[in-house]
């Protein structure tokens, strides 16, 4: 059993160091509707977002890109997580998860609805990665608004 | 001709306190230095700090810090404006500190060194004035693959905006100037030289001398980024024969925000200024206004006073410990830094060049350098990931980034060998 290595193994537990390793819809859609890019140029993370979209719901998406273990991870839980979803529907879970992971909340954070999202909740702790967490939601976010330019959590 | 120090200086000149002498000519005396510099006592998550960022900057000896203090609570006033005492002073302290960065890279003349923010405010001053007034239309610049950003972005613009060509010298795959390639490049419509000396992202040390003498048989000027250079090896300006030297005192354990252009004097007399406004002036009337000699005539506005002492405080630091002993430490603990890191099948050496110095950056198997640097960063362990201000160098070698460790005079085997159980832990965590 690896000792705390002062927050470390909050921040790479084995689901995102798994989901790292096999992402999950790590594919291109060569018929999506639409597409978004984040790109972190200090640290060289970036993504590439594919949709189908079919009466407001998400109905596929795939991720292209290369980046650290927390941009790779959070790419691939996000995509499971928004698929199917309305847009309001993956709003309101962007908020959420927005305040658990840059650590805006006094009481316990709001995780219902979150899932497997929440093993992003120790991502506070290390305000500097923060940005590799939120690149696929920022990017997502493009995508949906059919932004034309690559978005940047710097 | 080497100014001869006046009497007003006090701060400037201020002992510079703590040195323990080498005991013998053999000994470096590393935890006499570390008592130097009280920041590396701080902990970091309760881990002692073991500082090996020192090519972004290097910690400052308590000499540094405290001739600044003093300068600010008993010395502080305008230079070269004055009449009263504590003006002149100033000036003494600020000149003083010229001389001593004069005499520290052997320039002929105390006119020959600008005091300027930076390296990059160095590069910049040199596109400014000496580009847009000699390079035209057609003609072309050469480069390497391996500059930082500041000593390829400036050329760029200078050359979109005249229409001259940016030509870039490639390197191998251990990072080495393929000099061939660079010699090919240079032809008649050469007009200007610029490479680093030392390769802040791969640590590869380039044959500048040679490349100064190559460039000037064809009438090439040279101008060398010493960024890196400076703190590690002896550099004589007259020796190299180099047109441009430019160096940052944060980088030699002086402060941010100073730093030294050195030009040939020739060249700075042609030259057009960079900045304008106070200082730099000899008279200003509405019809016309005529410039002050060198060096003033590129120090526009009131100049970075405690910062021009501290740098010069700092070179005494480095006179004192002697460049020629920091030099075979610091190899010493880079062969040492090489070994154990070789011995790590995740690590993989980016930047394998015969003449190095002592930045080593490396690529960890499949860990993102900013996971490994994560990881690190709670064993209390500072390194760089990222790409260095050097993309083209990340693009070359197919890495996003890399993680880089940098040494300076104040690290020890210690720290080397906590920088490779922490990188053993990373195998931990990524398993």
């Amino acid at each position: 059993m690896m000792q705390d290595l002062h927050g470390l193994n909050e921040l790479y537990q084995e689901v995102i160091i798994d989901h790292q390793k096999n992402p999950h819809n790590f594919k291109k859609i060569e018929s999506a509707t639409r597409v978004g890019e984040g790109y972190n140029p200090l640290c060289g993370d970036k993504v590439k977002l594919y949709m189908t979209m079919s009466d407001g719901v998400i109905k596929d998406i795939g991720f292209q890109g290369a980046g650290c273990a927390l941009s790779t991870a959070s790419a691939s839980l996000m995509t499971d997580a928004v698929k199917g979803k309305t847009r309001a529907d993956i709003e309101k879970v962007f908020e959420k998860f927005h305040k658990l992971i840059t650590g805006g909340h006094e009481a316990e954070p709001d995780c219902v609805g979150l899932g497997k999202l929440t093993v992003f909740a120790g991502i506070s702790e290390f305000p500097v990665r923060v940005k590799c967490v939120s690149l696929a939601w920022h990017t997502l976010r493009a995508a949906l608004e059919e932004k034309k330019e690559p978005v940047s959590t710097e | 001709m080497v100014r001869k120090i006046c009497k007003y200086e006090t701060g400037a000149n201020m002992k510079v306190a703590n040195i323990v002498k080498l005991a013998d000519k053999n000994a470096f005396d590393v935890q006499g230095v570390r008592n130097d510099f009280s920041i590396l006592n701080k902990e970091i998550y309760g881990k002692p700090l073991i500082y090996l960022d020192n090519s972004a900057t290097t910690q400052k000896p308590n000499a540094v810090i405290e001739a600044m203090q003093k300068y600010y609570l008993e010395e502080n006033s305008n230079v070269h404006r004055g009449i009263h005492f504590l003006s002149q002073q100033a000036t003494a302290n600020y000149e003083n500190a010229r001389a001593k960065a004069q005499q520290f890279i052997n320039a002929r003349d105390v006119s020959e060194i600008v005091f300027v923010r930076g390296t990059t405010e160095a590069i910049n001053l040199v596109s400014f004035s000496f580009g847009r007034q000699n390079i035209k239309n057609g003609d072309e610049i050469i480069i390497s693959e391996m500059e930082h950003h500041s000593n390829i972005v400036p050329w760029q613009i200078l050359c979109k905006e005249i229409g001259a060509i940016l030509r870039v010298a490639p390197i191998n795959d251990d990072g080495e100037l393929i000099l061939d390639e660079f010699k090919k490049l240079l032809n008649h419509n050469t007009k200007l030289v610029a490479i680093t000396h030392i390769s802040n992202a791969l640590g590869t040390i380039n044959p500048v001398k040679e490349i100064i003498e190559l460039a000037h048989k064809q009438g090439v000027h040279v101008l060398i980024d010493g960024a890196q250079a400076v703190p590690h090896m002896k550099i004589d300006v007259q020796e190299l024969d180099c047109d441009f030297y430019a160096f940052s005192g944060h980088k030699i354990y002086g402060p941010t925000g100073i730093g030294v252009l050195y030009a040939k004097a020739k060249w700075l007399e042609a030259m057009p200024p960079y900045q304008s406004g106070g200082d730099m002036i000899s008279s200003v009337t509405f019809a016309k206004t005529t410039y002050n000699k060198i060096p003033y005539k590129f120090e526009a506005g009131t100049p970075n006073i405690a910062g021009a002492i501290g740098l010069g405080v700092a070179i005494d630091y480095v006179n004192e410990l002697g460049l020629q002993n920091i030099s075979v430490y610091e190899n010493t603990l880079l062969k040492y830094a090489i070994g154990i890191l070789s011995e790590m099948p995740q690590i993989k050496f980016i930047g394998t060049a015969k003449e190095k110095a002592a930045v080593i950056s490396f690529v960890y198997e499949d860990v993102h350098p900013h996971d490994v640097g994560t990881i690190l960063d709670r064993e209390g362990i500072a390194i760089r990931t990222g790409h260095h201000c050097a993309q083209p160098v990340m693009e070359r070698f197919g890495v996003p980034a890399t993680c880089r460790a940098s040494l300076a005079l104040y690290n020890t085997k210690e720290e080397i060998d906590a920088l490779a159980k922490a990188l053993a832990k990373v195998r931990e965590v990524f398993k």
